[in-house]
Formats: C-alpha cells, sequence, structure tokens
C-alpha cells in the first residue's frame, strides 16, 4: 500500500509530507531519503518526464502534477497502481473542492486541513471515503464539539454507510436539477480526408438541488434499450426510433449507479449526490457528426517558401451556431516571417508557439472559410526534415457530435411530498473539440 | 497569514516555539503547534520539543488534537520514554462518546511505533473492534493490520486475526472491505496458513460487499477475490457473471482489478462456452475506455493491455485503432502505444499500420522514432505480405539522411534479410551509401554483416570493409575485450589456416574478412559475433510464458507496470510467493486431489508420510508453488539419451548445446568451414552464454565444460533391500535435472514393477516420469536408467537442506533411502544477471546476509575456474583485476528463483580462493559455498 505521500512545489522544496508507513524510511535519514531521491531524480531530472512511475532503489514513486505542484505517493510494495493514480486525481479534487485551485499558496495556506484530510483518506495507506459530500460534514476546520450524539452517528453512518456520497435531511424549497451533456469530439485525419480515427468522449454531468434520498432513473437514446424496446412495441415505432438511437460503445458509472442493474436491465437508477457531479462517461465511434472538415494545403516553394491554405467547412445545421473557434496551424522553427490573409476572423502568427493561430468568433452551419499564409524561410544546414505536425481545431458547438439524447430523468422520492412534476430539470449539450487533428 | 508562518516558522529558533507551547492562551498554543509542523514538513528537526507538544495533546479542541497526534507519529520513536505519555491520553480517548475521537485515537495509535505503546493498545483495540459505531470499526480493523507489522507475535497470541475474520461478516461494506483489506496484507507474510479461508460462503459474502462498498473497498475485495481458485468451472462462471458489472465503473482501478478476475478465472472456463465468447467481447470496451483516461492512468493500462494482448490477443486484434499515438501524449504514452500497435499488427490491417508507422518517424522525440523505424522492420518479419512496402518505407526514411533514422534502418533492415533471405538484395546499394553516417555499434555491426553476408554480390567488399575498419579502431579498448580478442584470434586463426584448403573460394574470403575484422578492431568483432540474438521470429520482446502467466495475476499492479514479477522490486517475504493462473477443471474432477497427477505407478498405496519428516516449513523463504504440479513433463528426447551414453559425463554440455536458440552470427562464420567439429557447435551456447566455454570447446583445449556430475555412489546397499542395490547420482543437462540410477538385481530371483516417489523436500524435486525399466531385471544384472526430475513437488525445508528421500518399490516390496544432491543442480540456465542489476542486488541485500567461505590450496587461474563454473550455470557477470587479484562477479539462480551472488577472489601470490556470497535467503549459502568448493575441484 501506499508507504508516503509528499507534495512538492516546482523547485521540489515538501510543501507536505505524511509517511504511513515505516518500510519507505528504513536506514539512515529515514524518508527523507525518499524525498530527496524523488527530487533529484524526478523533479530536478534533466530529461523529460519519461513515465510516471521511478522506482529509485526498489522505492516506486507514483507522480501527478497540477500546474507546478508535484504530488508523489512512495511505496515499497506491489501496490495497486491504478488504484494509487485514481487516490491521486482524487487527492486533487478534494483538495480543490476545499480551497480551490491547487498551488503553492494555496497549499501552504491550508497545510493544516490537507494534513487534517490525508489522515482521514488514507489510513496505513490504504484510501478511505474520499467523498468530499460526505468529508466536508466533518472535517471543517472548525472544531466538532458543537456536534449532537445523533449528528455524530449520522456522519460516521454516512461515511461508512452504503450512500456515503449523500447525507439525510437535506432540503430545497425548490427542487431543481441540470443536465449537461458534454462531449469531445476527437479526430484524426489523413491530408486527403480520410478520417484516421474519431471518437466521441462524453460526459453527463448533473448538478442535483434535490430533498431528501431521491430515486432517479436516466434515460437516453442508448440503441440497446431502444431496440429491446421496439421489439416490445409496435414495430413501425422501432423503425422510426432506430435512426435516433446511438450505439454506445462502453460507459462508466459514478459509484451512485447500482452496476448490477445496468448489467443487467441497462437501467441507470442511482441516488445523487448532492450538488455537481459527473454521473457517467461514455464513449461513442459511430455515426459521429463530425462538426467542421479541415481541408489543408501545404506547397513547399524552394528551400525558403511555404504556401499555406487551409480552408474549414461546417457541417451542421444552418440555424446552430459553433463558438470560440480557432485553428493552429504549425510551422517550422526556422520560419523568419508570415504573411497572412483570411476571410474571416483574425489571424496570427505566434513565434514562440510556432503557429499561426485563426480565431472566428462564431460560425453557422454549412458555411466555410479560408485562410492562405506564406511562410518565409531561413535556409539551414539542419539535415533533418520538419515534421509537419497535425493542424489543429478547437471549437463548441450546441449540439451532441455522437447523437446522445437524453430521453428522461425521473425523481422519486417516496417519504417527501413532492414528485417527478414538481422537479424543474434543464437540459443543456455542448460539443467541444478534444483532440481534432488533421495531417498536413 | 499562514503563508507567513509557513516561511517564518523555519527560521523560527525551538527556544521561542517552546515558550509559545506552554502558553496559557489556547490560540496561542494551537498556532505554535502549527508552526511546529510546518518545520517538521520542511525537514526541520523539532524533536526537542516531544514534552511540550505531547502537553498539547489533552484538548477538547480536535483540530489541536489532530495536529499533536500528527507529531507524535513522526517523532516518537525517536523519544520511546517520552511517548509513553501520550498512552493515557490515548487510552481515554480509545472510551471518549464520540465515535470520530475513538477512532482517531486506534488509528493514531497504531501508527506510533514504540513497543510499549504497543502493549497498551491491545485492550483499546479489542474494544473498537467491537464498536457500535461502523467508523470505529473499519479504523479498528486496518488498526490490526498495523500492529501486525510491528509485532506479528502479538496479534496472533491477542486473538485478533479471528476477530478479524468475524469482520468480514459485518453487516457494514466499509468495514467488511478494509477487513478483507488488512486480512490479505496480513495473509501476504503468512503464505501458508490461509487467514482468509476463502471458500464458496465467504465470496458469496465478499460479492455481496462487493456491490455495496466505496470504489476503494471494491478495488480492496476484487484484489482478494483475485486470489481465489475456483473449484470448478461453474463456480468460476457465476463469480465472472457477478464481477462484470464493475467494467463499468467510472474508477480505472476498479475496473481494472475486475479484468483481473476475469481474466484469471476466464482460465477455467470451457473454450465452447458461450459465456466464454460473451465474456471476451465484454472485456474489450472497458479496456479501450482506459484510453481516455489521464495520461498516468492511460500508462499504467498500456503497460497492462500489453500483457493481455500477449495473453489473449483475440480481445483486442480489432481495436488497433485507438491506440494510434496522438501529438499531445506524453512520450511514456506513445512508447507503451507503440509496443501494442506492433503487437496487434496482422495482414489485415497492415496497409493502416505502416502508414502510422511512417508518419511517427518523422516526429521529434529520438527514443520515439527509433521505436517507430524498428517498428516497421517487426511488421515486415511478422506479415510477410508487407515486407516489400516495409523495405521500400525503410528505404524512404534512410532517404531523409537523419542519422539516427538511418541507423535504426539498416539494423532493422538486416533483420529483414536474415528472415527473407536473398529477395531484397538490390537495396544493399542504397545501404552501402551511407557506411559513413554509420557511428553506433549496432549499426556498424549489422552493415557490416550484411557486407559480409553478401560479399559475393559486391564487387568492393572487401575495400568497404576496410574503410570502414580503419574508421573506428578504437584505442581504448578494455582488458577483458582484448581478451575475447585473443580467444577470438585463437579460433578464427585456425579457422582462416582451414579455409585456404576450402575450395569455396566465398567462404575463404569470409573467413579472411574476419580476420582482419579481428586484428584491427575486437570491439567491433564482438559486435558482430556476439551481437545480441537477431529476430529470427516473428515476435519479439514477448515475455516468457511463465512470468506473463504470473504477470496476469497481477494485472493492475506496479508487477504488471514494471512487468516484473513482485520479487523483482519487493524487499523481504512479501510478495514473494508466485501467483499462477488456475488450470482448467471440469466440474466434478475437482474433487481429487491436486496430488493425483503426483502418485507414480503403483506406489500410490504406499502412504507417503511413512518417511518420518523433518524441519517446518520453510514458508516464505522459498518461493512456494503451491499450485499443482503441471500435466506436461518434459520428454526427453531419445537423442538426447543417446548422447549421454556415448559422450559421457565430462561433456554433457554438448548435448545442451544442441538448444536451438543462439548467435546466428557463428553459424555463419565457422560452422560451414570448420567441417570437423562436433555438429552441435552451429546451435552456439544458449546456456553458456559467454565466451568461456564456447572457445574451449571450438579450440579444443580439452577442458570438461559440463555441469559437474559426482560419481555415483551406493545409496541402498543391497542387504538392506532384499537384493536390490541402488546406487546413483544427479545431473542437470540439456536445462533439466536428471537423476541417474544404477539398479543392481543381487537376489535370487527376477524384480519387475519397478516405481519410485520422492518426500516432500526443500526444492519441491520431484520425477517428472515413471521410473523405465521396462523388463523384468534379472539375477546379477545392472541396468542403468535416467529418470527425469522437476522442481514442481511438494516442497518441505530439509536437514540438511540438500537431502532427498526416496521410495523405491519392485514386486518384492518397498525400500526407503536418503541421499543429498549437490546443490548447483539447481542452478538454472538463465541465470546470467545483467551487470547492472548485479551491482544494484549486491548492494541492496544487506551485509548480514552476506557468507565468507575459503577454497584452500587451488591453483587454477581465474580464466579456467571462471569457465569451469560456467558449466554448471554459475555465471561470470564481471571480472575485475585488483593488485595482481582477480575478482569474478558471479550470479546463480536456483529453480526457485532465489538468486546467489558471489565475489571469488582469486590471488595468484596465494593458492587460496574467497569466496563472499551474497542471498537474500541465507539459508541456501553454505551449501552453494560447499559446492563451489565441489565444482572447482572436479
Amino acid at each position: 500500500m501506499i508507504g508516503g505521500l509528499f507534495i512538492y512545489n516546482h523547485k521540489g522544496e515538501v510543501l507536505i509530507s505524511r509517511v504511513y508507513r515505516d518500510d519507505i524510511g528504513k536506514g539512515r535519514g529515514g524518508w527523507r531519503n525518499a524525498v530527496d531521491a524523488f527530487r533529484v531524480n524526478v523533479i530536478h531530472a534533466r530529461q523529460q518526464v519519461r513515465s510516471p512511475v521511478t522506482n529509485i532503489a526498489r522505492t516506486s514513486f507514483f507522480h501527478v502534477k497540477r500546474s507546478n505542484i508535484w504530488l508523489a505517493a512512495v511505496t515499497k510494495q506491489n501496490v495497486n497502481a491504478a488504484m494509487v493514480f485514481e487516490f491521486l486525481y482524487k487527492m486533487c479534487d478534494v483538495m480543490t473542492a476545499y480551497f480551490g485551485k491547487i498551488s503553492e499558496e494555496n497549499i501552504k495556506n491550508n497545510f493544516v486541513l490537507i494534513y487534517e484530510l490525508l489522515d482521514e483518506i488514507l489510513d496505513f495507506g490504504y484510501p478511505q471515503n474520499s467523498e468530499t459530500g460526505a468529508l466536508k460534514t466533518f472535517i471543517t476546520q472548525q472544531g466538532i464539539k458543537s456536534q449532537t450524539k445523533e449528528e455524530q452517528s449520522q456522519i460516521t453512518s454516512q461515511v461508512t454507510g452504503q450512500i456515503g456520497w449523500r447525507r439525510e435531511g437535506i432540503k430545497y424549497r425548490r427542487n431543481e436539477l441540470f443536465l449537461d451533456v458534454l462531449e469531445s469530439v476527437n479526430l484524426l485525419m489523413s491530408p486527403q480526408g480520410q478520417v484516421l480515427s474519431a471518437h466521441v468522449s462524453g460526459r453527463v454531468v448533473m448538478k442535483s438541488y434535490l430533498s431528501g434520498m431521491p430515486e432517479c432513473k436516466f434515460g437516453m437514446n442508448d440503441k440497446i434499450v431502444i431496440d429491446k424496446q421496439g421489439k416490445a412495441g409496435a414495430s413501425d415505432e422501432a423503425g422510426k426510433s432506430g435512426k435516433q438511437s446511438i450505439a454506445i460503445d462502453d460507459c462508466t458509472f459514478h459509484q451512485c449507479v447500482r452496476l448490477s442493474k445496468f448489467d443487467s436491465e441497462r437501467s441507470i437508477s442511482f441516488i445523487p449526490p448532492d450538488g455537481e457531479y459527473e454521473l457517467m462517461r461514455y464513449r461513442t465511434t459511430k455515426d459521429i457528426i463530425l462538426p467542421f472538415r479541415v481541408i489543408p494545403l501545404v506547397r513547399e516553394v524552394g528551400r525558403t517558401k511555404l504556401e499555406v491554405k487551409v480552408v474549414i467547412k461546417s457541417n451542421f445545421k444552418p440555424s446552430l451556431l459553433a463558438q470560440k473557434i480557432e485553428v493552429r496551424i504549425p510551422t517550422p522553427l526556422n520560419t523568419s516571417g508570415v504573411q497572412v490573409i483570411c476571410m474571416k476572423g483574425k489571424a496570427k502568427y505566434k513565434a514562440s508557439e510556432n503557429a499561426i493561430v485563426w480565431k472566428i468568433k462564431r460560425m453557422a452551419g454549412m458555411k466555410e472559410s479560408q485562410i492562405s499564409a506564406e511562410i518565409e524561410l531561413l535556409p539551414t544546414n539542419d539535415k533533418k526534415k520538419w515534421a509537419r505536425p497535425p493542424i489543429s481545431m478547437n471549437f463548441e458547438v450546441p449540439f451532441a457530435p455522437s447523437g446522445l439524447k437524453v430521453r428522461y430523468l425521473k425523481v422519486f422520492e417516496s417519504k417527501l411530498n413532492y414528485s417527478d412534476h414538481d422537479v424543474i430539470k434543464w437540459v443543456r449539450y455542448i460539443g467541444r473539440s478534444g483532440i481534432y487533428e488533421t495531417r498536413c | 497569514e499562514t503563508n507567513k508562518l509557513y516561511c517564518t516558522s523555519v527560521k523560527c529558533c525551538i527556544f521561542e516555539l517552546k515558550a509559545e507551547l506552554n502558553s496559557d492562551k489556547k490560540e496561542k498554543k494551537k498556532e505554535a503547534v502549527k508552526k511546529v509542523i510546518a518545520s517538521m514538513t520542511v525537514g526541520k528537526d523539532v524533536s526537542a520539543l516531544f514534552p511540550d507538544v505531547v502537553n498539547c495533546m489533552q484538548t477538547d479542541n480536535l483540530e489541536l488534537k489532530k495536529l499533536v497526534y500528527l507529531y507524535l507519529m513522526n517523532y516518537a520513536k525517536s523519544q520511546p520514554d517520552m511517548a509513553i505519555m501520550a498512552v493515557n491520553t490515548f487510552v481515554k480517548d480509545c472510551e471518549d462518546p464520540n465515535p470520530l475521537i475513538r477512532a482517531l485515537a486506534v488509528r493514531t495509535m497504531g501508527c506510533i511505533r514504540v513497543d510499549k505503546i504497543t502493549e497498551y493498545l491491545c485492550e483499546p483495540l479489542r474494544k473498537c473492534l467491537k464498536d457500535e459505531d461502523p467508523y470505529v470499526r473499519k479504523t479498528a480493523a486496518v488498526c490490526v493490520a498495523k500492529l501486525h507489522d510491528i509485532n506479528a507475535q502479538l496479534v496472533e497470541d491477542q486473538g485478533f486475526l479471528d476477530t478479524l475474520k468475524d469482520l468480514i461478516s459485518d453487516s457494514n461494506p466499509m468495514v467488511v472491505a478494509n477487513a478483507v483489506a488488512a486480512l490479505s496484507e496480513i495473509s501476504e507474510s503468512h503464505p501458508n496458513c490461509n487467514l482468509l479461508d476463502l471458500n464458496p460462503q465467504s465470496i458469496n459474502k465478499l460479492l455481496t460487499a462487493l456491490n455495496e462498498c466505496t470504489e476503494w473497498g471494491q478495488i480492496f475485495i476484487l484484489d482478494c477475490l483475485a486470489n481465489y481458485t475456483p473449484r470448478d468451472d461453474r463456480e468460476s462462471q457465476s463469480i465472472c457473471e457477478r464481477v462484470t458489472p464493475r467494467l463499468s465503473h467510472a474508477n480505472s482501478a476498479v475496473v481494472l482489478s475486475a479484468v483481473k478476475v476475469l481474466m484469471k478465472f476466464m482460465e477455467m472456463l470451457p473454450k465452447d462456452l458461450d459465456y466464454y465468447g460473451t465474456l471476451l467481447k465484454k472485456l474489450a470496451p472497458p479496456l479501450v475506455t482506459l484510453l481516455s483516461a489521464e495520461p498516468e492512468l492511460q500508462y499504467v493500462a498500456l503497460r497492462n493491455i500489453n500483457l493481455i494482448v500477449q495473453k489473449r490477443p483475440e480481445i483486442l486484434k480489432h481495436e488497433m485503432k485507438v491506440f494510434f499515438v496522438k501529438y499531445n501524449d506524453p512520450i511514456y504514452v506513445k512508447l507503451e502505444k507503440l509496443d501494442i500497435m506492433i503487437r496487434l499488427a496482422s495482414q489485415a490491417n497492415i496497409a493502416q499500420v505502416l502508414a502510422e508507422l511512417k508518419e511517427y518517424a518523422t516526429e521529434v522525440d529520438v527514443d520515439f522514432v527509433r521505436k517507430a523505424v524498428r517498428a516497421i522492420g517487426r511488421c515486415a518479419i511478422k506479415v510477410e505480405q508487407s515486407a516489400e512496402r516495409c523495405v521500400s518505407t525503410l528505404l524512404d526514411l534512410i532517404q531523409t539522411k537523419v542519422n539516427y533514422v538511418v541507423q535504426e534502418a539498416i539494423v532493422v533492415i538486416k533483420d529483414i534479410f536474415r528472415k527473407y533471405p536473398n529477395k531484397y538484395e538490390s537495396v544493399i546499394a542504397t545501404l552501402c551509401e551511407n557506411l559513413d553516417s554509420l557511428d553506433e555499434p549496432e549499426a556498424r555491426a549489422a552493415m557490416i554483416w550484411i557486407v559480409g553476408e553478401y560479399a559475393e554480390r559486391i564487387d568492393n567488399a572487401d575495400e568497404l570493409l576496410e574503410s570502414f575498419l580503419e574508421g573506428f579502431h578504437d584505442e581504448s579498448t578494455q582488458v577483458s575485450e582484448t581478451h575475447t580478442h585473443t580467444h577470438l584470434q585463437h579460433v578464427l586463426h585456425k579457422h582462416t589456416q582451414n579455409t585456404p584448403d576450402s575450395d569455396n573460394p566465398d567462404l575463404r574470403d569470409r573467413g579472411y574478412i574476419y580476420w582482419r575484422l579481428l586484428s584491427t578492431d575486437p570491439v567491433a568483432a564482438k559486435e558482430v559475433v556476439l551481437a545480441e540474438k537477431p529476430l529470427i521470429s516473428e515476435e519479439t520482446d514477448l515475455i516468457e510464458p511463465t512470468l506473463l502467466e504470473e504477470l496476469i495475476c497481477h494485472i493492475g499492479s506496479l508487477a504488471s507496470v514494471y512487468h516484473k514479477p513482485p520479487n523483482a522490486f519487493v524487499e523481504g517475504s512479501r510478495g514473494v510467493q508466485h501467483k499462477r493462473l488456475p488450470a482448467r477443471t471440469a466440474s466434478g474432477e475437482s474433487a481429487e486431489s491436486p496430488d493425483a497427477g503426483q502418485s507414480v505407478g503403483g506406489v500410490s498405496d504406499a502412504p507417503p508420510a511413512v518417511i518420518p519428516s523433518q524441519g517446518d516449513l520453510l514458508g516464505d523463504l522459498l518461493n512456494l508453488d503451491l499450485a499443482p504440479p503441471s500435466a506436461s513433463v518434459p520428454v526427453v528426447p531419445a537423442s538426447m539419451q543417446m548422447g549421454v551414453d556415448l559422450l559421457g559425463g565430462g561433456l554433457d554440455s554438448l548435448v545442451g548445446l544442441h538448444r536451438p536458440s543462439g548467435s546466428q552470427y557463428i553459424a555463419v562464420g565457422l560452422a560451414g568451414g570448420t567441417g570437423g567439429m562436433p555438429a552441435g557447435l552451429g546451435g552456439t551456447p544458449a546456456m553458456g552464454g559467454g565466451l568461456g566455454d564456447l572457445f574451449d570447446l571450438g579450440g579444443g583445449v580439452g577442458m570438461a565444460t559440463g555441469s559437474y556430475v559426482p560419481p555415483k555412489a551406493v545409496w541402498l546397499p543391497a542387504m538392506k533391500a532384499k537384493g536390490l542395490e541402488i546406487s546413483g547420482t544427479f545431473a542437470r543437462r540439456g536445462g533439466g535435472i536428471h537423476m541417474d540410477l544404477s539398479l543392481t538385481n543381487n537376489a535370487m530371483s527376477i524384480m519387475t514393477d519397478f516405481a519410485i516417489q520422492f518426500n516432500r523436500n526443500s526444492f519441491g524435486l520431484a520425477p517428472a516420469g515413471p521410473l523405465q525399466v521396462l523388463t523384468p531385471l534379472a539375477q546379477n544384472q545392472t541396468i542403468d536408467v535416467s529418470l527425469p526430475l522437476n522442481t514442481n513437488g511438494p516442497i518441505m525445508k530439509m536437514e540438511p537442506l540438500n537431502n532427498l528421500q526416496v521410495a523405491v518399490k519392485n514386486n518384492i516390496d518397498v525400500f526407503y533411502f536418503s541421499c543429498q544432491y549437490p546443490i548447483s543442480l539447481l542452478f538454472v540456465e538463465d541465470g546470467k544477471m545483467d551487470r547492472q542489476v548485479f551491482l544494484a542486488t549486491w548492494k541492496d541485500i544487506p551485509s548480514e546476509n552476506e557468507t565468507q567461505y575459503q577454497i584452500k590450496d587451488f591453483h587454477l587461474n581465474s580464466d579456467a575456474a571462471s569457465t569451469k563454473l560456467q558449466g554448471s550455470n554459475v555465471f561470470t557477470v564481471a571480472k575485475r583485476t585488483v593488485d595482481a587479484q582477480d575478482l569474478l562477479y558471479q550470479s546463480i539462480k536456483l529453480t526457485n528463483g532465489i538468486w546467489a551472488l558471489a565475489e571469488l577472489r582469486i590471488q595468484s601470490i596465494t593458492p587460496n580462493y574467497m569466496l563472499a556470497l551474497k542471498c537474500r535467503a541465507p539459508e541456501v549459502s553454505q551449501y552453494i559455498c560447499q559446492c563451489y568448493e565441489l565444482l572447482l575441484r572436479n
């Protein structure tokens, strides 16, 4: 199990150190040796990090980096590596939930809190309940004198309970929930316009402000479910809805979802945490709507000049508007000057990023736009050819490129006097570019 | 404000802090403790404040209390006497009405590793284990593991293990999960006593808790489940059915642990079962989903997928695209994806793969580009139809003139030539153009090989080589390499002298080329002759099957990330136990005991416990292999048997040389030319590995290089066995262990129905087949039998360690005797450790594990000794000469995976050898030392 957890700033100074196991500190110098070994071999290493897991003198270090803060978990045993990383991410989430951005200053200002959290969510290196909802009920930095006996047992039963992510007795005057379907569409296209790989990774994020312990049921146009219902119901309806359904390659759920029920009936039922959380993640690869097509044309004119022409075409309903469009066209390292002409938006050569960045605020569907650039090159005797990194694109569209639709989200709370109809529900779809690249 | 505190506290002196800690004001006290903790964090020694900080412990301010506890955990060990002061507060807190405080107390107390405190911990812990509040119970469960780590005996004596076992049936899922975690950890240091007592009932409980507990708890439970072996395929299927829903969990570790359970239990399902196919299909999507996790987790997932693809390629064979490298992937993700792409490459997707690889070969990162180029070569070798396209892609890359790309391309083209001889020589001209840019040994060696191999087609081959040689004459040639040089000269000189008689001019030329090469640059020659085994098989870097099986049992863990068994990086007893995949069993057969396959012939009715057993179990010291013996018995081919008869004991290693793999270069250079050499040389020593024994054989320095075989001794005198006399010895040949027996019939009647059985022994030696006495043994007749042995038998520590108790049966009676085998019998062929690993391991083994041994009056020089030892699989990793004494660093690996490292000091002045031996299992050291003497003197 995890033997110790250290947090470093970018210089390699230790901000937080918590040792859980003696084995990481055997010999002279104790666990300080481990602390130093990581600083010397990883943080101060000249080379780029070649692995997130490093073994130094039979001690294994797992690290993640958030802005310029390093979190390192240390162990001498054959731990579950996936668990250690999941834990480190969770630790970051918990800290963010408590004090916002993970920065050196915030960590220093909250070091007592961090130690208290680390004492609670890792015991002898075993992760314990790390749901912020539950933690916030008793790790408050204000002492717990005021708690009554009932409150105490409520806390402990929640922390250890089956529904560790939600406390009892939540009350809202207005029962309301927000559903965000957030998708990122990923594409790798050849210069000739052939799709090399494309997939959508989506998330359903829910913000729930519901009283009591509500039972929820979530439904979407999952092909498997629709087909099943189609078989049971009228056949023509199946044909109609079949078009609208999507094939989900795989999905994963927040721990509140009853997985065995999903496995057997493919229904998504759960008691939600209070506030914002991620209900599910999914991935689709079939029938993806690619919102933009990038058509590159790069011509080398002699050894000192490059002509680039890039056309982008929007491929969705004309009534919809894409936003925050950004096309990034890489330029060679020996670029000496760039001249750009674009029909729409603004384009700039950014020497520090070795790229031409073309920004368009808004663009409706079924339109196209073009940029052309002349790139002057310094003559070099560097034998190595320019690697021609792909042209990448960023955008945001108000629909789900996978075609996912929320069909329903039903809320049942038998003990309180509100029904599904009383809950105000909001649904929003946002499609963003993930890694959206076209080779040139 | 705290920020300031953080910085200033470092400068703040102990004296000031002391005053503040003793302040009457609560707030001031609290701030002072905070400062102390901050100083502690940045590495300042604040242990001097111990009494003052402990004084702050009795407070009702929980925040302050927690800070003091944090301090205590850090410094209690250095101030054990003072730490006692805290006990009272702990004991009192364990009775507090607030469950959070009770838990805090028991949690902290378990972290204070001071013996005296531990004694006081027992009573509070006992109460907390039965506390009414689940939060306290779940904390107490982990505390048992903590206490066990400090004082295992105490935990057992106090009966905490039983209480912990009871908690597996607790009503609260988190208590169950923590109890499982604690028990799993404790049982790792007691591999034999089946602490977890997994049976269908307890498994059912775990599966129920699995649905209800936190994500972390699910991981503990799944990891524990993976250690269970279902009784039959039906049970296996029902567990799989209940585990599959976990594949949809958002936590990747839950998913990977579920994959581990499924991969393992799947082994038991019949392949024609519908469910088997369903399960295979269900595994692919979650594995692909792992690749959309954060990069660090992607890395862990990819390392595991690498294993899964090797074990069950069918799962992901259609998912090639998801492993395409993204431009912004971190380099560690890129390299791993590339590995998997090569493994998944097939005729169906090769076009796509090649297009991708070509793209990658123009990227920036040197390692990645090299690997991509190498991958193109591997595609050519793996998918024959693509070879031509690969070659032309490689030629394109050579045209880029990027130095490392060219060199890498030449290395792989050499491999393609090897795989498809005489097919692509048309490209040689292009390759030759790049001769000048080659500055890496491997590329140079490849090019020299190509030129040498196709010398007859290259008009100016000798010219080319000539120029090649002038370019890189290396002046700083190391002593050992000169040594190699001499040996090579020795052999090859002979070879060239032979060749003028040959009427094949090409062959003669080639000999001269090598000869020239040798006299000019021994380093390059070594590269040429002993370059790493070139790839000729389709797959490279495949993990050896038993290791792969073991790693599959460790999916998700560090072992799966390192692709090494846990004992390679975990100290002490933990993780030493090897894990194995379960065997396929049909329901119904399961009732048979795992020993069933072991009983030999008619002896099975003789109770195996007849021989009085001695000693206790070696337990965690030896690598226990508790799996039932594998059904496959290594069959000794007839030719090998014959070889033994013909050549006799001393030359047994020649037989071993028949192994198929080996450096093909030698075959090119030597086998054709010198007809007088034994044909066995063509294969070259896969077992020897080094130069030593090769040249001793090739050069005809008639030294016996075989593994040491003691002379036969009488083990069972005739008078004790109703006329049957047994003498015998042990031998290691061809990588297998043999017991060579002579059975003599001194009785008046014919003997038939022979069978043999071994008692449990230290290294699990067991007959790998029945005792083959096919014809009845007549009066006064002697028959020689060789019994192949394996090391899959049951294990029990014997005294002495190398003692073996044997039962032999014939038509007359059952007879018992015991004999001792030289421990060198167990030295395996792959026992040569990498130099770096050797160095690290040597440093890592504590010096109390070192054994010194003196071999007196011995005159062999170090090279001869090294050669002699190598014949018995004692490998010289490095040699150093200091002050007229030679130091040989040698490695030995035993059949059960124990490594022994030795430093052999040979002085030219005194005839004594000094041996220093380091081993993690010091019990075996003395036997190995004795063996050294035995091996050297024979």
